[in-house]
């Protein structure tokens, strides 16, 4: 009995000891920053949208985060005709499969996918997309932290500069980009943001809607539970 | 009661009174209403366990409302899309986008689908503790045993819709525990599946048992619970049956009118399910990951399986007895056992009314033995349905195995500690 | 709602309250599912205005668009043809198409901002076809001598002319309808949509 017991006690512990830990930087939080979600909009059609597409996100949906339909229609709108309609890719999957050996993937729900119990999809794509390093044995010249073997070249080396893997794993900056490391962490949170802000573009106004809902149940509580009293005051 | 109506009636045939007669004369609206609401007599003392049961009904219809309206707008269709995403799901990302509201109702049925789930475990757990499966409600709890295992597919095909990377592995893995049955194993699941994998065909099949044939069993099955129960009548927390104490009308003495004491009650009840249900919905649809999993949101890809798969809480603990046969007994290889000990898992609940041989139902008045098992069993269901959420290690596959026999000794024992139990008495009347 | 006696007021008023209440919760929940019936996103993206050039359309010329799944014809009118309009006219059942469906700037004889370009949708308004177009005039259209020039419904014969003013004694009730568009230059139509603050 008591090496069952011991047995219970410890079940949780073992399976906490086991699995791998994946380390991911907190990404910040952009949901109400309209400003930033706008940088990382304009940031994802001109660094993302020419391999990946956002096929279940309309353009006009972009009036979400504070553009007009004129700006929209003016500055972003490359990929389609109309900004009501879906950020389609024009590259053909079966050729993007021979470039990169796997056809990339659309983007609208990535932030969500990329979630698990180390952390938010937006933490795993904030880290990933700083994580970039030189790798000569790779074909593309570049391997990543958090995805090894990635088929996805370093898109942003410009801008953050070559990163390389010290012995430590550790990644330090070998030769600088046009941003300062700061800058570009930021432009980083601001792209991260607006992918996580496309994962559900409608979840500010769930939450405002949830604060009504949880308000009006609350007095139907009262007005519910006041009734059940008066009932119930007669039942002994 | 047809006679009573007849006499409303003049000798010209117009009827005396007003629309209720006119109705009540062709169909028994009043006897229905009176038999199941205003004239059922529940026992005054339900706690806080007996909400559970109004609470799986709200929860049906909002699964059954919910569902008729994703089903204007989802499309069960593995084919890809332009973009190359299955068309499946890509009309889930439709509803969650582009259909006014779609997210909402999406989100309520996603939700909906585990709390029916937590709502119908503690229902089961109630009736586990109070001996509501006892004599004389035996077909009451097999009615009720019933809905678990239509709930169990309902909701293992509705999981396949979404058509994610979770939607087709956690398939696949289901079906094809059915190749683990000798001789007819491999052309049996071949069948099920209609394809050579799991594919349009298996997906189309799939979606029309979810939202056709599985509810309509769920609903008449309910119906047979709910009229089984009120032929029977409600057990209480006591344990003690009210129909034997009555008073000069033949009402029991300790019995209130489900109308309007209940309603009333069953309607505070609602509102906080609801707000509890509306916290999830609104502010974390995802529930952590496990009302709607991570990897569900990548579109299903026959070629890659996620590093690490499992199926939604709900099913975990049978997941794990799944898991926890590694050994081949006898002829049976450990495959088939493992499908053989999760289908026993929950057919044993079947048989509960039977293997209880203690003379009293109620938890408040067995003895020290009952109360143990009890806890063990408790702790054992937990565990196992813990362990099923991570990947299998050799240390857990233990604690799994051990826990797999507390389960099922759990049953086959009970025959021989209730038996065997110092129980209290049971008082004559309900104690409030 | 007198209170005597044998009514309990404090219950009752708490059963309004709750009913009230729950009457509130039901509408509000109904909205978002009585909603999901509107046009999606998806739809009224197909549904969104289209821009035309007619820079290439030639007098006495046709063009045919889609807007929201139906044919929206544009048509290059000559003079000879206005001329005709205004012959025409005692034979029309609504000459200055004052009763039909449509926007102001279509109340003419016309039937168009600007009278040489006719934009309408070919859709007959008896019940639903799509008229074909019958341009050659006189006896040569086979339809009558004293045809000048318009579209002949093939389902029940109603007969328009070149400004998709319906015969009078015809299957359909209405002149052809007009959608709602504007110029965004001289070459170019906006449909589906009135000009912004007109």
């Amino acid at each position: 009995m008591k090496k069952l017991l011991l047995a219970f006690l410890c079940a949780p512990l073992l399976a906490l000891a086991a699995g791998a830990e994946l380390h991911l930087d907190k990404a910040p939080d952009r949901s109400r920053d309209y400003a930033a979600l706008q940088n990382g909009a304009k940031l994802f059609i001109n660094y993302c949208l020419n391999c990946h597409s956002a096929s279940y996100f309309r353009y006009n949906r972009l009036t979400d985060i504070g553009l007009t339909d004129a700006q929209i229609r003016d500055n972003l709108l490359f990929t389609a005709d109309k900004i009501g309609e879906t950020m389609t890719i024009a590259m053909r999957r079966s050729e993007a499969k021979q470039w990169f050996g796997a056809a990339p993937p659309d983007l609208t729900v990535i932030a969500r996918a990329r979630a698990s119990e180390f952390g938010s999809g937006g933490d795993w794509l904030y880290t990933y997309l700083r994580g970039f390093y030189r790798d000569d044995a790779r074909p593309t010249g570049w391997n990543n932290t958090v995805f090894p073997n990635v088929g996805m070249p370093h898109v942003l080396w410009e801008l953050q500069g070559e990163q390389v893997m010290g012995a430590d794993h550790a990644l330090t900056l070998a030769k600088p980009g046009r941003l300062k490391p700061e800058e570009f962490d930021v432009m980083v949170g601001d792209l991260v943001g607006f992918l996580t802000h496309m994962g559900e573009p409608m979840a500010n106004f769930r939450k405002q809607l949830g604060v009504i809902v949880l308000i009006f149940l609350a007095v139907l509580f009262v007005f519910s539970y006041a009734l059940k009293r008066e009932y119930w005051k007669d039942i002994h | 009661m047809a006679a009573a109506n007849v006499e409303k009636y003049k000798s010209d045939g117009t009827a005396v009174g007003g629309l209720l007669e006119w109705v009540d004369a062709r169909f028994p609206l009043m006897a229905l209403w009176n038999d199941h609401l205003a004239k059922y007599y529940a026992p005054k003392n339900f706690n806080f366990w007996y909400f559970f049961g109004s609470l799986a009904l709200l929860v049906l219809v909002i699964q059954v409302v919910t569902g008729i309206f994703l089903v204007m707008h989802y499309k069960p269709d593995a084919s890809l899309n332009a973009s190359g995403v299955p068309v499946a799901f890509a009309s889930v990302e439709y509803i969650m986008r582009d259909v006014p509201w779609g997210w909402l109702i999406r989100y309520l049925h996603s939700t909906g689908a585990s709390a029916f789930f937590v709502v119908v475990y503690l229902h089961m757990y109630r009736g586990l503790i109070y001996g509501s499966y006892r004599k004389p409600r035996e077909l009451v709890w097999i009615f009720g045993v019933m809905i678990f295992l239509a709930l169990m597919g309902e909701a293992f095909m509705g999981y396949l819709l979404p058509w994610g990377q979770m939607s087709y592995w956690g398939a696949q893995v289901i079906l094809n525990l059915f190749s683990a049955i000798p001789f007819i194993g491999n052309e049996l699941t071949l069948w099920i599946r209609g394809d050579y994998v799991i594919g349009d065909a298996t997906l189309n099949r799939m979606f029309s048992l979810h939202v056709i044939a599985v509810p309509l069993v769920l609903i008449g099955l309910v119906a047979a619970h709910i009229i089984a129960l009120h032929e029977v009548g409600s057990n209480n927390p006591d344990g003690v049956e009210i129909k034997k104490k009555k008073d000069e009308h033949g009402i029991p003495l300790d019995g209130i009118p489900f109308h309007p004491y209940y309603t009333v009650k069953d309607i505070v009840g609602v509102v906080v399910f609801l707000m509890v249900f509306s916290v999830i919905v609104f502010f974390m649809p995802e529930g952590g990951g496990y009302f709607l999993e991570f990897n569900n949101f990548f579109p299903a890809d026959p070629l890659v399986t996620p590093p690490h798969i499992a199926p939604v809480w709900y099913f975990t603990p049978y997941y794990s007895i799944l898991r926890a046969n590694t050994v081949n007994f006898f002829w049976i290889d450990a495959k088939l056992w493992g499908v053989i000990f999760m289908g026993l898992g929950v057919m044993i609940f079947f048989f509960l009314p039977w293997l209880d041989r203690s003379p009293v139902k109620s938890i408040r008045y067995r003895g020290p033995l009952f109360k143990w098992a009890l806890g063990i069993f408790l702790v054992c269901f937990f565990i196992l349905g813990y362990l099923g959420m991570l990947a299998p290690t050799p240390g857990r596959t233990l604690v799994s195995q051990i826990c797999t026999i507390l389960y099922f000794a759990f049953f086959l024992l009970m025959p021989i500690y209730t038996s065997l139990d110092k129980c209290k008495a049971e008082p004559e009347r309900v104690t409030g | 709602m007198s209170c005597d006696d044998k009514v309990d007021c404090g219950r009752r008023r708490l059963l309004v309250a709750t009913s009230v209440a729950g009457g509130v919760a039901g509408v509000a929940v109904a909205i978002p599912f009585v909603s999901t019936f509107a046009p999606s996103e998806r739809a009224k993206s197909a549904g969104a205005p289209v821009e035309v050039d007619i820079s290439k359309l030639n007098p006495g010329e046709m063009m045919t668009v889609e807007w929201r799944g139906k044919p929206v014809w544009i048509i290059h009118r000559t003079k000879e043809m206005l001329a005709d309009l205004t012959k025409i006219a005692d034979k029309m059942a609504d000459p200055q198409s004052n009763r039909t469906m449509q926007p102001e700037y279509a109340k003419n004889e016309h039937r168009s901002i600007k009278p040489e370009y006719l934009v309408a949708i070919g859709i007959c308004t008896h019940l639903g076809c799509s008229p074909s177009e019958k341009f050659k005039t006189g006896a040569e259209s086979g339809i009558n001598p004293e045809w000048t020039g318009g579209f002949l419904c093939p389902c029940h014969g109603s007969m328009f002319d070149l400004a998709g003013r319906v015969y009078k004694s015809m299957p359909a009730p209405d002149n052809l309808e007009v959608p709602p568009h504007y110029y965004l230059s001289d070459a170019k139509i906006l449909i589906g949509e009135d000009k912004k603050g007109a």
